[in-house]
């Protein structure tokens, strides 16, 4: 999923003043999953924004809405009916989410309620960890199922580096070393060998290295 | 000016605070009428959005008062609502609203006086620190109105 975090108050509430009526759109997906944007927290920031306003005699008019899913325009235009009435709309979804809202609603102010992280996986209730980084070329079928470009802070593809100290990786004790993880694994599978393969340097070319990416399914696109 | 009244609102469980605060009254252990008893099945049923929402609608201090470390029925709810308590208490800081006027309190059934106190030292950490700022504000731009 991809990961977010809600903003700190202060810089929301910058986005927010100078407005009396806000439309608070979160997302059903992702963002309520890893607990940042979903219809919880919307309830909770409406309510921390309308006693911040409350303390500053202000009054505010706010609306909570979540939608399915704040990446697709088929749910960003159920808004249609809502955007007119407010000043401004307040999106508690990743960054695509935000960016879909502005791309539909052009002439409205649109502000980030969270920082987006990073495609990740829930490691145990309340902690979620980086898995991936899109490379767009998959790695993961010789290296164990165990991601070195979004595991290891090196991005190392012939690793360990000589930092790597019992299984932990030199930048952080509480960072696994991504190389031992993946030599770990290898042995369990009894592909020893495989890790002998040097592997060569990677194009970079499918990541973010050649400019924004799209994928085009002719078959499917009209 | 009337002198400052604080209202408090007690998020209860049911197998513990609930019945504490029962029998404070059976034994004529008497605790502040500022503070308004909600019942709930366990302290871990109080999700953030109701403390919030007390707030807002013009509490001065919300608690939730649930078993002894352990003793929840439901395992581990009154864990949860604590940390649930800690959260919204670092929230309640940065809008300037203050995680002191919210709590996690815990206590058996049998412990009236512990209710009746807790009740009573509660009320007066509100009373000292004064009204909640958003409902301050908000009542004097309506008197302001009204007048
Ligand atoms: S190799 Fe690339 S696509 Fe595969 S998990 Fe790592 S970053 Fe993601
Ligand atoms: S210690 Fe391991 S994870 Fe850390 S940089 Fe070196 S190889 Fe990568
Ligand atoms: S049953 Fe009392 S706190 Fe859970």
């Amino acid at each position: 999923m991809i990961t977010a975090e809600r903003k700190p108050m202060q810089e929301i509430i910058d986005y927010v003043s100078p407005f009396n009526r806000i439309l608070l759109v979160g997302c059903n997906e992702c963002v309520t999953v890893c607990a940042a944007g979903g219809r919880k927290e919307v309830g909770l920031l409406a309510s921390a924004l309308q006693m911040s306003f409350m303390q500053r005699g202000k009054a505010l008019d706010i609306q909570e809405i979540t939608l399915e899913r704040q990446c697709d325009p088929e749910y960003v235009e159920q808004l249609v009916n809502y955007v007119d009435r407010y000043d401004a709309v307040l999106s508690m979804a990743c960054g695509c989410g935000v960016q879909e809202v502005a791309r539909r609603y052009k002439t409205k102010p649109v502000f980030p309620a969270l920082n987006t992280k990073f495609m990740g996986a829930s490691e145990h209730q309340g902690i979620w960890a980086e898995r991936c980084q899109g490379c767009g070329d998959c790695v993961l079928g010789v290296t164990g199922g165990i991601c070195p470009i979004a595991r290891c802070s090196k991005r190392i593809m012939n690793g360990p580096c000589g930092g790597s100290t019992k299984g932990k990786c030199e930048i952080n004790p509480d960072i696994e070393c991504a190389w031992q993880l993946i030599w770990d694994r290898l042995k369990m599978l009894g592909l020893e060998d495989r890790y002998e393969e040097i592997m060569e340097a990677k194009d970079w070319r499918t990541s973010r290295d050649g400019g924004p990416r799209r994928i085009v399914r002719e078959d499917l696109a009209s | 000016m009337k002198p400052f009244e604080p209202e408090i609102v007690a998020f209860c469980c049911h197998y513990c605070a609930y019945t504490a605060a029962d029998m404070a009254g059976s034994m004529r252990i008497g605790y502040p009428p500022n503070v308004k008893i909600i019942k709930a099945p366990c302290s871990g049923k109080i999700d953030a959005i109701h403390i919030m929402k007390a707030l807002e609608k013009g509490a001065d201090g919300v608690y939730v008062a649930g078993c002894l470390e352990g003793d929840c029925h439901f395992k581990n709810g009154n864990n949860n609502a604590a940390r649930r308590v800690k959260y919204l208490q670092k929230l309640l800081d940065e809008i300037g609203v203050g995680g002191e006027r919210i709590a996690m309190i815990t206590m058996s059934a049998g412990m009236g006086g512990r209710f009746a106190e807790t009740a009573a030292e509660f009320t007066e950490k509100i009373r000292k620190l004064g009204p909640n700022p958003a409902k301050t504000a908000a009542g004097e731009k309506l008197e302001k109105a009204i007048a």
